[in-house]
């Protein structure tokens, strides 16, 4: 389904924040982790679209997209939720799952988007997508736009952030509703053991690098022994 | 009424049939139709261009609209509104004014409206400024505004003007009794070689008097804005003030603060914010199958919205 092939992504001073990646992704859950600062949203903006690298290729369903811009990757059905999302001033709720799901949503169509994400939609539906909403609300409504759009690929950057405990077990069903939905790659990256869980591969990425990738059971032991990422031993002890 | 004019009343006042309520419709300087109700009497004034508009004291729920129309080109129309808004009337005024400007002279509209607001009463005012062109004549407006609030009374101007008006010098004049409240939105979006100047001056005369005076602006193009707001604090009061401006392409704007505070309980902000739209905020719309410029389009009207 995705395939990067060396992918080097090279800023000034000749700081290498992506090292010679190849990676193939699948189709099913697929969870990207490792420590903060290791390169993870940068790869998935390479992915998007949103970051040029310096050098390599990437597939996607057997096409080259390497230089593809970001509209035509989402066009070809790759999606991205921002690990930060973006405000906007004046831009609604319903304007945003509607330019997602490329038509006028009905008022109908956008409860039931936002119920899945744990917002009561009434509260929500004309609600100004600015500063005015809490971290977590706008989390969830960058979420609510992937689930709108329903593409192949869909990308995840920390979904978790921002999320109680409540409406984690709705994220992980959000998760697996949509692959139902949509057949494709689900992409997640994520600190959480309960999202690791539901993974059929992990890739671990650390210093630009591609540390590992295997099942929850091959990465798991590794991860914990080597202590790679401190939040992580954190969040499951 | 030809198809011209109902297009430009539909842009300014949302008029598409004959509208509820009292109303005075002027199209190329004179008086087109009328209609007065029991508390909201309109009477032409005698000794210079414009109306009366008598609002009884209580009059609740109640509008008035009064849209001018210019479809001759050529034409220059000025008039004087005044709006005696009785004790505790709860009211919604509608002005506006739409040009259509087919030939090669300018157009333009200058009116001056001037609201004395009495004690209790509450206005809401919108106005808009729309123009249209198929020759090479501009369209000018130069609209003034003219607020006389009485203690307690509440006005919130909202004021829009979207492309279409070459150039515009706008000035809003507000004087503020005890406890009187002034609002005014406004919006604007210049292109071309359009030129727009606001100029707001609120007198905080009384205690706890408030104003805050709010404009969102787009400028595109080799267009320029100016915006100046001064805000005099001479009581126990609370003003602020804001510009938010998207510029784009060679576009140029001015934001003028000026706060002056006459009296230590007076507490006056000003805010401004001026730049290019937010490149994460194209990238993000872009991740959604938007193009570049189908984003920017999104970015803007949602602004302006
Ligand atoms: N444009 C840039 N210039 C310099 N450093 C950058 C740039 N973009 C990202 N970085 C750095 O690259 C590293 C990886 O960042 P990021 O991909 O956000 O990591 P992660 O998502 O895994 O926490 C960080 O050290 C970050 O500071
Ligand atoms: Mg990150």
């Amino acid at each position: 389904m995705l395939e990067l092939k060396n992918i080097s992504y090279v800023v000034e001073d000749e700081k290498e924040i992506i090292k010679d990646v190849s990676l193939s992704i699948s189709e099913g859950f697929i969870a990207i982790t490792g420590p903060n600062g290791g390169g993870k949203s940068t790869l998935a903006k390479i992915i998007a679209g949103i970051i040029k690298p310096t050098s390599g290729q990437i597939l996607f369903d057997g096409q080259d997209i390497t230089d593809m811009s970001v509209t035509d990757r989402a066009k070809l059905g790759i999606s991205y939720a921002f690990q930060t999302p973006v405000k906007f001033k004046g831009i609604t709720v319903k304007d945003l799952l509607s330019l997602a799901a490329g038509k006028n949503t009905t008022v109908a169509e956008s409860c039931n988007i936002l119920s899945e994400v744990g917002l009561c939609a009434r509260d929500y539906i004309n609600r100004e997508v600015n500063a005015s909403l809490s971290g977590g609300e706008l989390k969830r409504i960058e979420i609510a736009m992937i689930i709108a759009r329903s593409t192949k690929l869909s990308i995840f950057d920390e979904p978790e952030a921002g999320i109680d405990l409540w409406s984690f077990n709705s994220l992980i069903k959000v998760f697996e509703k949509m692959h139902e939905k949509i057949n494709g790659s689900i992409l997640i990256i994520s600190h959480q053991e309960r999202i690791l869980n539901i993974a059929d591969q992990i890739i671990v990425i650390s210093e630009g690098k591609v540390k590992q990738t295997g099942t929850k059971e091959e990465v798991w032991p590794d991860l914990m022994a080597e202590g790679t990422c401190s939040v992580l031993a954190q969040k499951v002890g | 009424m030809d198809t011209i004019s109902k297009n430009l009343l539909a842009e300014i006042a949302d008029i598409h049939e004959i509208p509820e309520g009292a109303y005075n419709i002027r199209a190329n300087g004179k008086l087109q139709s009328r209609n007065t109700t029991a508390n909201i009497d309109i009477v032409t004034k005698t000794d210079k261009p414009g109306i009366d508009i008598i609002i009884a004291p209580g009059t609740k729920n109640e509008s008035v609209h009064i849209p001018v129309i210019i479809s001759e080109s050529g034409l220059t129309d000025l008039v004087y509104n005044d709006f005696f808004i009785g004790e505790g009337a709860d009211v919604v005024i509608v002005a506006g004014c739409g040009i259509h400007n087919c030939g090669d002279q300018e157009s333009g509209h200058d009116g001056i409206h001037t609201f004395h607001v009495g004690k209790n009463a509450k206005v809401k005012y919108i106005e808009k400024h729309y123009g249209e062109a198929d020759g090479s004549g501009g369209n000018i407006m130069n609209p003034t505004t003219i607020v006389e609030m009485d203690e307690d009374s509440y006005l919130e101007m909202e004021t829009t003007q979207i492309k279409g008006i070459d150039s515009t010098n706008r000035v809003t004049k507000g004087r503020l009794a005890d406890r009187a409240t002034f609002i005014v939105k406004e919006k604007i979006m210049t292109h071309g070689t359009q030129y727009a100047s606001t100029d707001f001056d609120v007198q905080l005369d009384g205690v706890d008097s408030s104003t805050n005076v709010i404009s969102r602006s787009v400028a595109r193009g080799k267009s320029k804005q100016k915006f100046l707001a001064a805000i005099s604090g001479n009581n126990k009061c609370a003003g602020h003030s804001e510009c938010d401006a998207i510029l784009m392409d060679d576009a140029i704007v001015t934001a003028i603060p000026q706060l002056t505070a006459a009296n230590v309980d007076a507490s006056l902000v000003h805010e401004a914010a001026i730049g290019k739209i937010a490149g994460e905020q194209l990238i993000k719309l872009m991740t959604l199958g938007l193009t570049e410029e189908e984003a920017e389009e999104e970015i803007v009207n949602g602004f302006l919205k």
